[in-house]
């Protein structure tokens, strides 16, 4: 075991940022069932909601695809993603649109809270990164942002409901 | 994870592996720290009510502590089966430990939902291994 919390090397950023690319894939692959399970009975703004969700979580993945290219580490397909989500997907599905949107902003919310921990730990850090450490930082920092933006966005469809 | 879950669950392993109070010198031996350190850290989780430190005993973690230990522990082995399962990390176990750090419990709930963790844990961790004793290594996904 060790102590610390800052990212000391290119390998582990490189996991940090697969491990960041396997959540969009998450929220992506999820965001597609949720819709597909709902699509009895269509909603027009959780819809709107959820195919937002998933393009933004691909928008993301490319991003971090393109830093982690820089480290020379290769991305996590999708599809090996996707069927895991798909085979586990049956036993955490929500059931119904409350349950839907409160897991989108689970989604969200854990997604913040990772980019919020990653870019701390890199601030901390005085490692030379093979990456632009003003370039990545900047990437996250947006990245946190536009899921800080999604958390909001999806509170306030919760509270109108 | 921050560091005193990391302190948490290494005084929950070896207080159950001893059944009894964890000794300092364990504690800081297991998470490779001085004396000292783990020292002032066992002072702050007595504080938040977490651990109960006896002299010339060790350390035991209150229930609560027990809880947030569990927890702990419960993310490290999320982090473990998902880094060997998932991305086929062979040194997974070496990983887990840089990484749990920096992986929060709520991150590890959502890698949870694509990994295939039996119901028993975290009491399958084992110490001896430090890592899950039900945990299938199939490397045959490319890292």
């Amino acid at each position: 075991m060790s102590v610390g919390h800052r990212v000391t090397s290119d390998d582990q950023l490189a996991r940090l940022l697969q491990i960041g690319i396997v959540l969009e894939e998450v929220v992506e692959a999820r965001a597609y069932h949720h819709y597909r399970s709902l699509d009895a009975d269509l909603d027009e703004e959780i819809e709107t909601l959820l195919s937002d969700a998933a393009a933004e979580s691909a928008q993301h993945r490319e991003r971090l695809e393109a830093l982690i290219e820089g480290l020379g580490v290769e991305s996590v397909p999708f599809d090996e993603i996707e069927s895991l989500v798909e085979a586990r997907y049956g036993r955490t599905q929500p059931d119904d649109f409350d349950g839907v949107l409160y897991d989108q902003l689970c989604n969200e919310e854990t997604a913040y809270k990772f980019y919020d921990d990653l870019i701390t730990a890199i601030e901390e850090s005085d490692a030379e990164f093979s990456l632009d450490r003003a370039e990545l930082l900047d990437t996250l920092r947006t990245i946190r942002q536009e899921e800080a933006d999604g958390a909001r966005e999806v509170t306030e469809i919760m509270e109108r409901r | 994870m921050n560091t005193a879950e990391q302190y948490l669950k290494a005084i929950y392993v070896i207080q159950q592996g001893s059944d009894g109070p964890a000794a300092t010198g364990a504690i800081a031996d297991a998470l490779d720290v001085s004396p000292a350190s783990a020292n002032e850290m066992i002072g702050k989780l007595e504080e938040r009510g977490l651990a109960e430190h006896e002299k010339y005993k060790g350390v035991r973690l209150t229930d609560d502590g027990i809880v947030r230990a569990r927890d702990a522990l419960r993310t490290y082995c999320i982090i473990e089966r998902f880094l060997a399962n998932v991305l086929g990390v062979e040194e997974f176990r070496a990983e887990a430990q840089e990484l749990e750090a920096v992986i929060d419990g709520t991150v590890a709930d959502r890698l949870d939902t694509i990994i295939d963790r039996r119901p028993e844990c975290p009491d399958c961790f084992d110490p001896e291994t430090d890592a899950c004793a039900c945990l299938e290594l199939t490397f045959d996904r490319a890292e």
